[in-house]
């Protein structure tokens, strides 16, 4: 019954036997390893949970591992360069878009698409198009603010200033 | 205090790196090798007596390890589940253990275990599990609960009241007779499920040689898990050690002993084994704990010049299936329901009942949501009834700063508070008087615009150790440890566990301030019971107010120890020598000093220590301040609700807030923020409904509404500074003033838009249904 799948998550290729059931995060954070990428509902709500699925933002809790077979996948692990941080995490980071964190991963996610599809969207555009990712911290206050930061530092043209690293 | 260089910075926070990565622990993401998977089988009844409980089919099943019921774990339980004090002594409570013995008394109850070695196996093993109920008849509205022949809960408790307690001072009478307004009515603080995004989970972890415990849980309180994990499963508290590792968001829900604590603690004491359970959000709704769930119904005594000369509170409080552990927590809401405000009389009523829902507990401010809620409609009631603006009426019966430190007619006394500046302020910034114009102008054009206040007050910060005792049942105080190591690097350990609110980066500004170490040097340590003496863990807004403090003070003991180590380096009179900016040197003359790295050096190279001084530079605080703190603000809500739809739409949301000296002001608003958005959801959203068998019907994301980013505005803040005399940093606290102001401020709102068709009272949440139907029910005619 079990069926072999690879998936290429933030660039490295993964080849396993699994249950045709389990979902794609379980696929990610258990059989993976990369615990990032979190769960916070059984209802597709939530969007913890959200990963890049060739190109496309999807909740991972509503896709088969078996679906992403020969897919490509990005994971928040997979933003940062080494320890210089993608321009959405430097800006959460900046503005204070996180409190406990855990909606963080899928926030940053579902924002990168949104600033894909809209590199310069409204603050109601920004707050439209997170409908689909839950916090319970913020208010949303500060992660708007962090995604128009972003925004400006990742917008075509913009004086490319890579953030420092981390550490 | 030294020159404050940190404490008052917005620096930005150092949890974060590992949280927006992706690379910070939660429970589930704890490597473990060999777990076993803990799956809970719960009630599907609300009130039953559970005739059997057949295994045998489930057991067979794949990967099945164990199956475990009530009757097989009740000899291993060495006591029930806690339960404390919380303002109602007398209290009727029945025991409750971790899981349902012979009877359960709510849906979603642990009613069996299922330990397998994959989530999967468990789940599908739990599938083949047959519970044999006797369905009882089930009460779940508090009312019926205490009528006479209602479905009985606990039958060895003789009814399903639990208390019925006054809290009365000044002549409630005599008020009602001199009043010119008397006025009733009844305030529904509608069952709310708190929804961390995490959801719960516990990874215990029994080694049975060395008879040791640790466990991994997603709470807010590990310290009191500790305890009662040694008490309930008879293990020595000294060979329990209890972790927090990044926790999700708790927001009171995370507060309590659980069940799954005992649980899977006791799954890995009989295996031998580490043993997860990871909570989903379908068992989140019903297994964690619920918020609010009471009615208020009040009768006032005011003047036609708009003085409220006394309120008649009662509170009914829908306990649930048991007793919490601080399930009487929220008859705080009674001691404070006074508000910013002057009286002569209080004559309050709290009932407690029992029904067969998920039991209710603390929750994002519990009860002083509750009590600002009423306060500050009746504040917006007299206003209505005498036809006075409701700014004038809060002005008229403002507690003035001439009066602080005042005392409550129930005898609490705020530490400080100014109510006039924060409502100015905040009049201010909506400009108050051209609101009101565009209001009348806008209703001419059919357009229904509100605006809301709330002038709220709270209390937190709790302790002080012996008020809390005789009120809780717990001392409560701030601990803190302060490390200086060989190399001038500090270690700060503290009492609280933070799941959000930024303890990390905020108490090592604290301890930079005071010790002069960059804070790049200041590790702070929490969540783990391994590392410090014992905590009082983080709820009720008390972290800063005592915790904080607490690092402050043993900060300053290592200085004063630095100090006299520097003196007797620098062969000067102790008196003489002062510390600076993490240097000390005499009086005078900085360009001889001696540097924290140096005087760091000698502690430990203890032959150059003055005679009798021990090694070492390191402090332990156990802080109890002399009274708790009264945070305090306004603010104000302006709504437009759709004539079409009934929808409201919050169109600016004012907030000035006091909480005495903020040592991380971005963190402030941050907290603000979180806690607005949660008091807006009440409001508008949120609202947990059960159907008449007591099966929960929002009983997931889809049914039970949290606000989204498009539900909300940006919120406008703005501070004002009054420090706290009660303790040495001036904090107050932030976590629950958001949530507590917010809610009265967005229902006076909406009610204020309402006026041109007579509407007094919008009951929560004010869903888009319910607002239309009260425009509507004369025909939508207006007054
Ligand atoms: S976990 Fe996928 S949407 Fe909630
Ligand atoms: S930061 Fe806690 S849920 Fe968003």
């Amino acid at each position: 019954m079990r069926r072999r799948v690879a998936v290429t998550i933030n660039g490295t290729k993964h080849e396993h036997e699994v249950e045709p059931r389990l979902l794609l995060v379980q696929y990610i954070r258990d059989v993976v390893g990369l615990t990032g990428t979190h769960v916070g509902c059984d209802t597709s709500n939530c969007g913890a949970c959200t990963v890049e699925l060739d190109g496309h933002s999807v909740k991972s809790c509503t896709v088969f591992a078996v679906q992403a077979d020969g897919a490509q996948v990005t994971t928040i692990e997979g933003l940062a360069q080494g320890t210089t941080l993608h321009p959405l995490q430097q800006a959460f980071w900046d503005e204070h878009g996180l409190q406990c964190g855990f909606c963080t991963p899928g926030m940053i996610m579902a924002a990168r698409q949104l600033l894909a599809r809209n590199p310069n969207p409204s603050e109601q555009e920004i707050r439209v198009g997170l409908e689909g990712n839950l916090c319970r911290c913020t208010g949303y206050h500060n992660i708007v603010k962090s995604i128009q930061a972003a925004a400006k530092v990742m917008a075509p043209g913009a004086e490319r200033k890579a953030p420092a690293p981390v550490s | 205090m030294a020159i404050s260089q940190m404490v008052g910075a917005s620096i930005k926070r150092r949890e974060d790196p590992r949280l927006v990565t992706g690379t910070g622990s939660y429970v589930d993401d704890i490597p473990q090798t060999a777990v076993v998977h803990m799956h809970v089988i719960r009630s599907s009844e609300a009130h039953a007596r559970i005739l059997g409980i057949e295994t045998g089919r489930a057991k067979e099943a794949d990967g099945v390890i164990a199956i475990l019921t009530g009757k097989d774990l009740k000899p291993e339980f060495g006591a029930p589940l806690p339960v404390t004090v919380c303002f109602v002594p007398d209290k009727k409570y029945p025991n409750h253990y971790p899981i349902a013995i012979d009877k359960v008394h709510y849906v979603g109850e642990p009613v069996a275990i299922v330990l397998a070695t994959s989530r999967a196996a468990a789940e599908d093993a739990g599938e083949r599990i047959e519970v044999k109920y006797q369905s009882l008849p089930a009460v779940l509205d508090i009312e019926k609960a205490i009528e006479k022949g209602a479905p009985i809960l606990h039958e060895e408790l003789g009814s399903n009241l639990s208390y019925d307690v006054k809290f009365a001072a000044g002549d409630m009478d005599a008020a009602l007779k001199e009043a010119d307004v008397t006025i009733k009515q009844r305030l529904i603080q509608q069952r709310l499920i708190p929804i961390a995004i995490e959801p719960r989970g516990v990874l215990a972890d029994f080694k049975t040689f060395s008879n040791k415990l640790t466990v991994w849980s997603s709470t807010q309180i590990p310290h009191f898990v500790k305890v009662w994990l040694a008490v309930i499963l008879g293990i020595p508290e000294s060979n329990v050690r209890v972790v927090a590792p990044e926790v999700g968001g708790g927001f009171g829900s995370k507060i309590r002993v659980y069940p799954e604590e005992i649980l899977t603690a006791l799954a890995s004491r009989r295996l031998g084994r580490p043993v997860k359970w990871i909570e989903d959000r379908n068992e989140n709704v019903k297994a964690t704990h619920h918020g609010r769930d009471q009615i208020w119904d009040v009768e006032i005594a005011a003047k036609k010049d708009g003085t409220v000369l006394g309120i008649r509170p009662t509170q009914w409080l829908n306990l649930g299936g048991y007793c919490s552990q601080f399930g009487t927590f929220q008859v705080l809401g009674m001691l404070v329901a006074q508000g910013a405000y002057k009286m002569k009389a209080f004559d309050g009523r709290a009932v407690g009942v029992f029904t067969n829902t998920t039991p209710t507990d603390a929750y994002r401010g519990a009860g002083r949501p509750e009590a600002t809620y009423l306060i500050e409609r009746v504040m917006d009631l007299v206003a209505r009834e005498t036809g006075i603006d409701p700014v004038e009426v809060r002005r008229k019966n403002f507690v003035r700063v001439e009066d602080q430190p005042f005392t409550t007619l129930l005898g609490l006394t705020y530490d400080s508070g100014d109510y006039t500046t924060t409502l100015n302020k905040a009049l201010e910034m909506v400009d108050y008087k051209a609101l009101r114009r565009e209001q009348a102008e806008k209703r001419k054009q059919g357009k229904y615009l509100g605006i809301g206040l709330s002038t709220y007050i709270e209390i937190c910060g709790l302790g002080p150790a012996a008020a809390t005792q005789a009120a809780v049942g717990v001392s409560l105080w701030g601990m803190s440890v302060v490390n200086v190591h060989f190399t001038g690097k500090a270690t700060v350990i503290i009492g609280s566990s933070p799941h959000g609110q930024g303890h990390e980066t905020t108490y090592a500004q604290v301890a930079s301030d005071v010790l002069g170490i960059p804070v790049e040097d200041i590790d702070v340590q929490h969540g783990d019971t391994a590392i410090g003496p014992m905590g009082m863990d983080t709820y009720g807004s008390r972290s800063t107010a005592l915790d904080g403090n607490a690092v402050h003070v043993s900060a300053t003991k290592v200085q004063e120890k630095a100090r006299k180590i520097a003196a007797h380096l620098l062969e000067a009179a102790e008196g003489d020598v002062v510390y600076e900016n993490g240097k000390a040197f005499v009086k005078g003359t900085p360009s001889k000093a001696v540097t924290i790295q140096e005087i760091a050096v000698a502690a430990f190279q203890t032959s150059r220590l003055p005679k009798g001084m021990e090694g070492g530079l390191e402090a332990t605080t156990f802080f109890d301040p002399t009274n708790f703190v009264w945070p305090f603000g306004a603010h104000i809500c302006v709504v437009e609700i759709d004539a079409e739809t009934g929808a409201t739409r919050i169109l600016r949301y004012v907030a000035v807030d006091d909480c005495g000296t903020r040592i991380n002001p971005m963190v402030v608003d941050g907290q603000l923020h979180g806690g607005i958005a949660q008091g807006i959801g009440q409001a508008l959203f949120e609202e947990a409904v059960y159907d008449e068998a007591g099966q929960l019907r929002t009983g997931s994301l889809v049914d039970y509404l949290v606000p989204t980013a498009s539900d909300l505005p940006s919120f406008e803040l703005a501070a004002t500074i009054t420090p706290s005399p009660v303790n040495p940093l001036g904090t107050k606290g932030i976590g629950e003033a958001g949530t507590i102001a917010s809610t009265p401020a967005v229902m006076n709102a909406i009610v204020d838009a309402l006026e041109p068709f007579g509407v007094k009272d919008v009951s929560m949440p004010a869903t888009p249904q319910k607002v239309w139907a009260l425009m509507h029910r004369n025909g939508g005619t207006k007054r």
